[in-house]
């Protein structure tokens, strides 16, 4: 079959802050980029992002990068690799003023700097008083980024394939990857795009879950196509869930609301979390907010009729405050709630908001997987970068601020990388043709008529299983009942059918490709938390309420075929500092 | 409630109609939830959408007359039958997914991106919080294009005329401290159309659904013409 192609130095999937930032580096260094998004790039997640990303500047308080990495590596409770961390935290600092001199429109001081608010975690003097570190623009930080990366691309000429469905990855017999097979939407014509490098920048899977602050798109596409082609998914047992959703729907609230003075009520009106983080309070990290919200209600300290919820208090901030610092977040009350900020609490619960897991990578956003001679192999001309990879920064808990750095810090860092890819292989490979057809069979498998169940329908369900068998409390029974209800699940979705085979714009196909998607990372992420005797971060199992360094401080590897979970070490030594030896996490 | 939904397939032949859906209205319910649940139901219903809050821009469709992000639109507030059409005047796609080059390609041309030309600092370049605010109400647009596909100018001259949304950014890079090409911003929007089509209609302002004002931007931008040609 002639299948249209188009060539490229390097195709980047996914038009987030991760892969706009590297589409720039590398546009700006001449090379020919292909940006394929299945949005219009300003539609991707990262413009959803609020409350800032994490820099030591020092803007408002003395920082240091060295304490950032401490609370890193500390928010994620030791697994976390810490030449990665060590990376990060340097290169926030010259990360964040490249962004303002593309544009940002940062949020100022009154001496004409960035704008920087207290975030959770984050502390000065490796755990000491709370530290000011996260820079913002207002809380529409994500917006304002994601915006100016596309403007710059702009400027930069990148080619970008907008509302392009990426199908599979390709990859040669010695398993080098080529790029990979799209879909366009509009037309529904398949398309080839051959890339001496492929970056893999598509975002999180938060659509596994019914209530979460994830947008209808984060379908984990990325990671589910490096899993069928071979490559495992790391830590994917590791899944945040927000302290702060809207209750009952889900959406964000920031956690710059605590950050700019906001605190948590239970319905005795007491600031509940001075008993879970004496010190750290509102402040404490996520995983630790989001247990002692869902302990609240079951314990009946629950607000609202249903003592279903708490609530989140910023009446006592003032209007100006509200109205500068928190414009969106007024906006999403006003129109979800009826009520404003400035005066009404806000209803609020734990929400499903993002992966630790991902794409096994290193800190120069080249996919690492065990191949012949050990489990850190490099994947020739393979990157992956943002919150589909898991470098890993961000351990068993992500740090608020930390998700906006990373997405910058490494896809600038593979942009980089890529480039010295391109000098060392200045050639195309020959594309494999059968792994074309593999991937084509992928989308024939949608074109099967007669009778069987909806796509749409199966996701619903699949979403409530994960909310039911794999949320913020975990234990063996129901885990081990999830993965039988999924097993049968996935065997249902193999049998689905769609109703409409057309081509144009055929919105039920794409979800339907998704929903496959969706049913192997839904796999991966409940058998290794299954699998994961030990509570870590995010990680929270009921039966084995410790965390176990002796025989868990290492990483997951789940792969697809055999449902197969393996493991490999944490790198616990920095690249110039002392190692931070894990010590008991108390906030 | 009953919907009536802009249907049009290019596959089919068919000539675009409206069909008429009923869905069961719940306390809170946004048309966006309303229209999955017509998918839910229909899965050949076309629409984009994604974020569900209001931040994406995906969701730009026209609702008992008015262009409105549909995830953000409380179907209380909704007149029975509620009528949902593309955004008007563009080409459509599919049902209610529209083209929206030309409306990029206008956001493309007034280089919607900051021009500074001196030496960068080490660090930030310094803005102030009063020039900064400047910005507010300008750099929040989330190119959903409610604002353009409303203006009867950019209707009669699309190819030509700018339209609200690129004039709204136009305008944010003019009003930014750090920004240094004020006069080749300017000169690039001089002529009878690119920008002086804009007779101060005010759809656009109507049709913001992120409270944001095009008209009052393209009027800055006259009076800085004014001040640079005297």
């Amino acid at each position: 079959m002639a299948l249209p192609r188009r060539r490229f130095d390097t195709l980047i999937i996914g038009a987030g802050g991760a892969g706009l930032n590297a589409a720039l580096q590398l546009a700006d260094s001449g090379a020919r980029v292909a940006v394929v998004s299945k949005v219009f790039p300003t539609r991707s997640h990262t413009v959803a992002a609020q409350g800032g990303v994490n820099a030591a500047l020092g803007n408002k308080l003395p920082d240091d990068w060295h304490w950032h990495m401490f609370d890193t590596v500390k928010g994620g409770d030791y697994l976390g690799d810490q030449d990665a961390i060590e990376f990060m935290c340097r290169e926030a600092v010259p990360t964040v003023y490249e962004l303002e001199h593309h544009g940002v429109p940062f949020s100022r001081f009154a001496d004409g700097r960035i704008y920087q608010r207290p975030f959770g975690g984050m502390t000065r003097d490796f755990g000491g008083e709370q530290a000011t570190r996260t820079c913002a623009a207002a809380d529409r930080t994500g917006h304002a980024i994601l915006h100016t990366l596309y403007q710059q691309n702009l400027r930069a000429r990148t080619h970008f394939f907008d509302e392009y469905w990426a199908v599979d990855l390709l990859r040669d017999e010695e398993g080098v990857a080529l790029g990979a097979l799209v879909l366009c939407i509009e037309t529904g014509e398949p398309l080839l795009v051959e890339a001496r490098t492929t970056l893999v920048a598509t975002g999180g899977c938060g659509q596994l879950f019914r209530t979460t602050t994830n947008a209808h798109i984060n379908t984990g596409d990325g990671m589910a196509m490096c899993l069928r082609a071979g490559i495992p998914i790391q830590d994917l047992e590791f899944f945040q869930f927000h302290p702060t959703g809207i209750a009952g729907k889900g959406m964000l609230i920031t956690e710059g609301a605590r950050g700019e003075g906001g605190y948590l009520e239970n319905k005795d009106g007491e600031r509940l979390m001075a008993r879970y983080a004496p010190h750290a309070k509102d402040l404490a990290s996520r995983d630790v907010v989001s247990r002692a919200i869902a302990v609240e209600v079951r314990e009946g300290r629950g607000c609202g009729p249903d003592g279903d919820h708490v609530l989140l208090r910023l009446d006592h901030l003032g209007e100006r405050v509200v109205a500068e610092r928190l414009p969106g977040i007024r906006d999403l009350c006003r129109t979800f709630l009826h009520l404003d900020p400035a005066r009404d609490p806000i209803p609020v619960f734990p929400t499903a908001h993002y992966a630790m897991g991902g794409i096994p990578t290193d800190r120069f956003g080249r996919v690492v997987a065990p191949a012949r001679h050990g489990p850190e192999e490099v994947v020739p001309g393979l990157y992956a970068a943002g919150e589909c990879a898991c470098v890993s920064v961000h351990g068993a808990n992500r740090l608020g601020g930390n998700s906006l750095l990373d997405i910058l810090v490494f896809g600038r860092a593979a942009g980089r990388d890529i480039l010295a890819f391109l000098e060392a292989n200045p050639h195309h490979r020959p594309t494999e043709e059968a792994a074309v057809e593999r991937a084509m069979a992928r989308l024939e498998r949608w074109e099967r008529k007669g009778e069987g169940e909806s796509p749409q329908a199966l996701r619903d369900e699949l979403q409530r299983l994960m909310e039911d068998h794999c949320g913020v409390f975990r234990d063996r029974a129901t885990m081990a009942e999830g993965l039988q209800r999924l097993e049968a699940l996935r065997a249902r979705i193999a049998e689905a059918r769609l109703q409409d085979h057309s081509r144009v714009f055929n919105t039920a196909r794409i979800e339907a490709l998704e929903l496959e998607n969706l049913a192997d990372l839904a796999l991966a992420m409940v058998t290794c938390a299954h699998a994961r005797e030990e509570s870590r971060g995010a990680h929270s199992r009921v039966d084995f309420p410790e965390r176990d360094d002796r025989n868990w401080m290492k990483h997951s590897l789940f792969f697809l075929e055999g449902a197969r979970v393996d493991y490999k070490p944490v790198r616990t030594r920095p690249l110039t500092v002392e190692s931070f030896p894990p010590k008991k996490r108390v906030y | 409630m009953r919907l009536e939904i802009y249907r049009y397939d290019p596959e089919s032949g068919a000539a675009p109609r409206m069909q008429s859906y009923t869905v069961e209205i719940r306390p809170g319910m946004m048309l966006r939830d309303a229209l999955l649940e017509v998918k839910a139901g229909d899965e050949t219903l076309a629409f984009r959408h994604s974020c569900g809050e209001g931040v994406c821009g995906s969701d730009g469709v026209n609702v008992n007359g008015r262009n409105r992000l549909a995830c953000i639109t409380p179907m209380a507030e909704l007149r029975e039958p509620v009528q949902v059409r593309p955004l008007p005047g563009r080409p459509v796609i599919r049902d209610l997914v529209v083209d929206m080059s030309t409306f990029y390609r206008h956001y493309r041309e007034v280089k919607p991106y900051l021009e500074h030309r001196d030496p960068l600092p080490e660090q930030e370049i310094r803005q102030s919080p009063e020039e900064r605010a400047r910005l507010d109400g300008l750099y929040e647009c989330i190119l959903c294009g409610c604002c353009s596909t409303a203006c009867p100018s950019f209707w009669w001259n699309p190819e030509r005329f700018r339209g609200p949304q690129a004039l709204l950014a136009a305008w944010r890079f003019l009003a930014d401290s750090r920004d240094q090409a004020t006069a080749e911003r300017l000169e690039a929007l001089e002529g009878p159309y690119r920008l002086f089509r804009c007779h101060s209609i005010m759809n656009c302002v109507d049709a913001c659904p992120k409270g944001l004002n095009p008209t009052a931007a393209i009027a800055r931008i006259k009076a800085e013409m004014l001040k640079e040609s005297i």
